[in-house]
C-alpha cells in the first residue's frame, strides 16, 4: 500500500530575528507599501539560511527552506536533526499550529499532533473531566471519548483517583493520565514529538507498544526526535534536516548514518610537526589518535565498539621516569575516570602509549580526553586538554525501551546472573 | 470506520491543504461544527472552575450584580438623582448591570484570546474561534442565572405590584441580546488579533471598557431630561439603542428607535466580519510573534 497521505511541496518558513514586536509597525508599513506598488516584499529578499554558527546577516532567517517530501499511508516516518535544524518548525506547520511562509502541504485524513502531553489540562478539574477536555482538544469527539473512557483509565492506572482534581495528583500520575489520553487518539495521521520520553521504563514500553499498534492499523505516524535510538526502533523511513533543509531522506538506517557522519564533530586524530608540537623542554606530544575496531561496514563508534587510544610523544631527557595518565571527560564536563600506565624509565626519543578500551564498557556520550605526561608518579611534566574528542552512540537495543541508559559507564564485565 | 473509507477511495483528492494564507473570509463552519464537543467542554470548564474551592460557589454569580446594583441605586439614583420614572431604581439598575456585565465580560475575555491561550495554541490545533465562542456561551449561562433573578423581581413588580408596565417588544429582546454579545465578540476578537503584535492595546482595553460604560445608558436612560441633550452623541454608540430598547420592552420606559437599532445591527455585523477576517489572518502565524 503506497498511497500518499501527506505531500509537502516547497515549504519554507521565514522568521524574524531579534526582538519581535518592536519596530514591526514600520516594517509592516514598508512591506505594505511595497506590495501596494506591486513590488516584491523587501524583507523576504534578505533572508539567509538558518545557520546558527554564522553571524546574522539579516533580520530574517529561513527556519525551513524549500522542503519537499511525501509520506505514504501506514508509514512510520522519523524526522531527525540537531536542535535548531527546523524540526520543531516543520512539526508546527504540519500540525497547523503555525503556517508556512511559502508552499503547500496536502493532507489526506485527520491529523492529530502530540507536541506535548496534557495540553489543556486544568488543575482544578478531576481526572475524568480532564480526560474529556484533553481528548476534545486533541480532536476527539465526546462519543469517541465515551467509548474509550474505561480503556484510557485502565491504561493510565489512576482509576482510583479519577474523580479527584488533578492538582492533587503526583507528577507521575499526571503524566500517565495525560499520555493515556494521547495514546488513545485514533487519527489517520499522528504527529508525535519527543513526548514519549516521559515516565518510567514500564510506561514507556506500554506507550511504544500502543504506538506500534496504531501503526499496524494502517495509520501513519510522524515521529520527531533527536534520540537516534528511538527513531531507529520506531521508524521505517526518515528525514534528516540540517539548517532548515533536507540533508537526507530514505530508509532510517541510511539517514541515521548520514546524520552521524555529518553532525558529530569528532576529533579522532591530531598530529604535529616536531617544531610545533605542544610540550616543553622535557616532553612533547607528537600525535594522538582514536583507532576503532568496526564490525561490518558500520563506521560509527557505538557502545559495543572496542577502540584504542594511541599517543606518540617525545621524551627529551635520558632515563626519565615517566608514566602516562588519561582523563575521560563527559560532555557535561565531569571526569568519568582516570587511567594511567605504569612508571617506566625511558630513553631519550619517541615513545608510544596505547590504551585499549573494550566494547560494552563506555556509555553513550561525547568524550573528551586530557593527556598527562607524569614524572616519577608525582608531578605532571606536561598535559594537554581536549586532545581527542569522540562520540560513542547508543548501540541498537533489543528491548522496546530506549530511554537514556543511566550512568557514566555501561560495563558488562561483571557477572550478573539471573536464575 | 473512516479507515476503510480512505483505503477504498484511492482517487487523487486531498482532504485538506496547509497553505500560507486563507481566503479572505473563510469561516469553515463545517470544521467549527466538528469541534462542537470541545466548545461544550470549554463552557463546562469555565463554569465549574470559576468558583471551585469557594464556599458560596455559583451564588457569587448573583451576589456580584446585586451588590453593584445597590451601589448604583445609591450613587446614581439617590445621589446623582437620575430619574427612573415609575420604575423602581433597583429593578432599573439590575437589568442594566446584568446586560452590561455580559457585554463587558465577553469583550474583556475575548480580547485576551491569543495572549491567554498562547500555551495551548502553540501546542495543538483546533479552530481558534472555538475559544472566544465558548466565552460567549459560558457568559450566557452566567447571564441567564442573573437574568432569572431579575425576572423574579420583575414579575413581582409587573404582576403583583403593577408599577411596571411592559409590552410585546419583550419578544425581540433575545435578538437584542444576540446583537449585544456579537458586538462584544466582534470587538474582542478584533482587539486580541491586534494585540498579538502591538501590545499597547491591552492597556487601553480595560480602561476603555470602563469608560464605555458611561457612554452607554447603564446608569441612566435617554429619556431622562438631564441626558436628552447628549442623546444624538450617545446614540452613535451602537450599544445605546440596544440598552434603551431593552428597558423599553421591560419597563415601557426608554426609546425604541428602529433607525438606530438598524444602525447597531449593521455596525455589529460589519465589526464581526472585520473581526473574523483579522482573527483568521492572525491565528495562522501569531504563535511566531507572541
Amino acid at each position: 500500500m503506497s498511497r500518499e497521505v501527506i505531500k509537502v511541496e516547497h515549504i519554507s518558513k521565514l522568521y524574524r530575528l531579534g526582538q519581535v514586536g518592536t519596530g514591526t509597525l514600520s516594517h509592516d508599513l514598508k512591506r505594505w507599501w511595497a506590495v501596494v506598488r506591486g513590488k516584491e516584499d523587501p524583507f523576504l529578499k534578505v533572508g539567509v539560511e538558518n545557520d546558527r554558527t554564522s553571524k546574522k546577516a539579516s533580520d530574517y532567517a529561513w527556519a525551513l527552506k524549500d522542503i519537499n517530501f511525501n509520506i505514504n499511508q501506514g508509514d512510520t516516518f522519523g524526522i531527525i536533526g540537531k536542535n535548531g535544524a527546523g524540526k520543531s518548525t516543520l512539526l508546527k506547520i504540519l500540525s497547523k499550529v503555525t503556517s508556512p511562509t511559502e508552499g503547500i502541504i496536502k493532507v489526506r485524513g485527520r491529523i492529530a499532533s502530540l507536541l506535548e502531553v496534557g495540553t489543556g489540562f486544568h488543575p482544578e478539574l478531576t481526572g475524568k473531566e480532564n480526560i474529556y477536555m484533553n481528548g476534545a482538544i486533541l480532536g476527539m469527539t465526546k462519543k469517541e471519548i465515551d467509548r474509550k473512557f474505561d480503556e484510557i483509565v485502565d491504561f493510565s492506572g489512576v482509576a482510583l483517583y479519577v474523580n479527584t482534581p488533578v492538582k492533587r495528583y503526583s507528577s507521575g500520575m499526571y503524566v500517565r493520565l495525560a499520555f493515556a489520553v494521547a495514546a488513545h487518539l485514533e487519527p489517520e495521521i499522528l504527529i508525535v514529538d519527543e513526548v514519549l520520553a516521559v515516565g518510567d521504563a514500564e510506561f514507556q514500553k506500554k506507550c511504544l507498544g500502543k504506538m506500534g499498534d496504531v501503526a499496524s492499523h494502517g495509520r501513519t505516524i510522524i515521529f520527531v526526535s533527536h534520540n537516534m535510538q528511538a527513531v531507529q526502533s520506531l521508524c521505517k523511513t526518515a528525514l534528516y534536516l540540517k539548517a532548515g533543509q533536507i540533508a537526507d531522506i530514505g530508509t532510517t538506517e541510511s539517514v541515521i548514518n548520514t546524520y552521524m557522519s555529518r553532525e558529530i564533530r569528532n576529533c579522532y586524530s591530531q598530529k604535529w610537526d616536531f617544531e610545533n608540537a605542544p610540550g616543553n623542554e622535557l616532553a612533547k606530544i607528537i600525535s594522538a589518535e582514536v583507532i576503532p575496531y568496526f564490525k561490518d561496514d558500520v563506521n560509527i563508534i557505538d557502545t559495543s565498539t572496542a577502540f584504542d587510544l594511541k599517543f606518540e610523544f617525545y621524551n627529551a631527557v635520558q632515563n626519565q621516569i615517566i608514566n602516562l595518565s588519561l582523563l575521560f571527560y563527559s560532555s557535561a564536563g565531569n571526569c568519568i575516570f582516570n587511567v594511567g600506565t605504569g612508571m617506566k624509565t625511558l630513553d631519550k626519543g619517541m615513545h608510544t602509549g596505547i590504551l585499549k578500551i573494550p566494547g560494552k564498557f563506555l556509555n553513550d556520550n561525547i568524550y573528551t580526553i586530557t593527556l598527562m605526561i607524569v614524572k616519577e608518579g608525582s608531578s605532571a611534566l606536561f598535559y594537554l586538554e581536549d586532545i581527542l574528542t569522540f562520540e560513542v552512540v547508543d548501540e541498537p537495543r533489543t528491548s522496546a525501551w530506549y530511554g537514556k541508559w543511566e550512568g557514566a559507564v555501561r560495563p558488562t564485565l561483571f557477572e550478573f546472573e539471573l536464575k | 470506520m473512516t479507515n476503510e473509507k480512505i483505503l477504498n477511495s484511492n482517487d487523487d483528492k486531498w482532504d485538506s491543504n496547509i497553505t500560507p494564507s486563507n481566503k479572505l473570509l473563510d469561516l469553515n463552519i463545517k470544521e467549527l461544527w466538528q469541534y462542537r464537543d470541545l466548545l461544550f467542554l470549554f463552557v463546562k470548564k469555565d463554569i465549574i472552575t470559576v468558583y471551585k474551592q469557594t464556599i458560596l460557589g455559583p451564588i457569587w454569580f448573583i451576589i456580584q450584580p446585586i451588590l453593584t446594583t445597590f451601589v448604583f441605586v445609591i450613587l446614581f439614583s439617590k445621589m446623582a438623582g437620575f430619574d427612573t420614572g415609575n420604575v423602581p431604581p433597583f429593578l432599573f439598575y439590575m437589568i442594566s448591570i446584568t446586560l452590561w456585565s455580559y457585554f463587558a465580560d465577553t469583550l474583556n475575555i475575548t480580547s485576551k484570546t491569543f495572549t491567554d491561550n498562547a500555551n495551548i495554541f502553540g501546542k495543538v490545533y483546533f479552530p481558534r474561534l472555538i475559544l472566544p465562542l465558548s466565552k460567549v456561551f459560558s457568559g450566557f449561562i452566567k447571564f441567564l442565572i442573573q437574568f432569572a433573578f431579575f425576572m423574579a423581581f420583575w414579575l413581582y413588580y409587573t404582576l403583583i405590584d403593577k408599577s411596571v408596565v411592559s409590552n410585546w417588544y419583550i419578544l425581540i429582546t433575545p435578538f437584542l441580546l444576540l446583537i449585544m454579545v456579537t458586538l462584544g465578540l466582534g470587538f474582542g476578537i478584533l482587539i486580541t488579533s491586534l494585540t498579538t503584535k502591538y501590545r499597547d492595546l491591552t492597556f487601553l482595553i480595560t480602561f476603555g471598557v470602563q469608560l464605555l460604560m458611561y457612554g452607554t445608558p447603564v446608569a441612566y436612560s435617554l429619556t431622562d431630561t438631564k441626558v436628552e441633550k447628549y442623546k444624538n452623541i450617545l446614540l452613535l454608540n451602537p450599544l445605546t439603542s440596544i440598552f434603551e430598547a431593552f428597558k423599553f420592552a421591560f419597563f415601557g420606559r426608554g426609546e425604541f428607535n428602529l433607525f438606530w437599532l438598524s444602525y447597531s445591527v449593521i455596525f455589529t455585523l460589519l465589526l464581526l466580519i472585520i473581526g473574523i477576517i483579522v482573527f483568521k489572518n492572525v491565528e495562522k502565524r501569531f504563535i511566531d510573534v507572541v
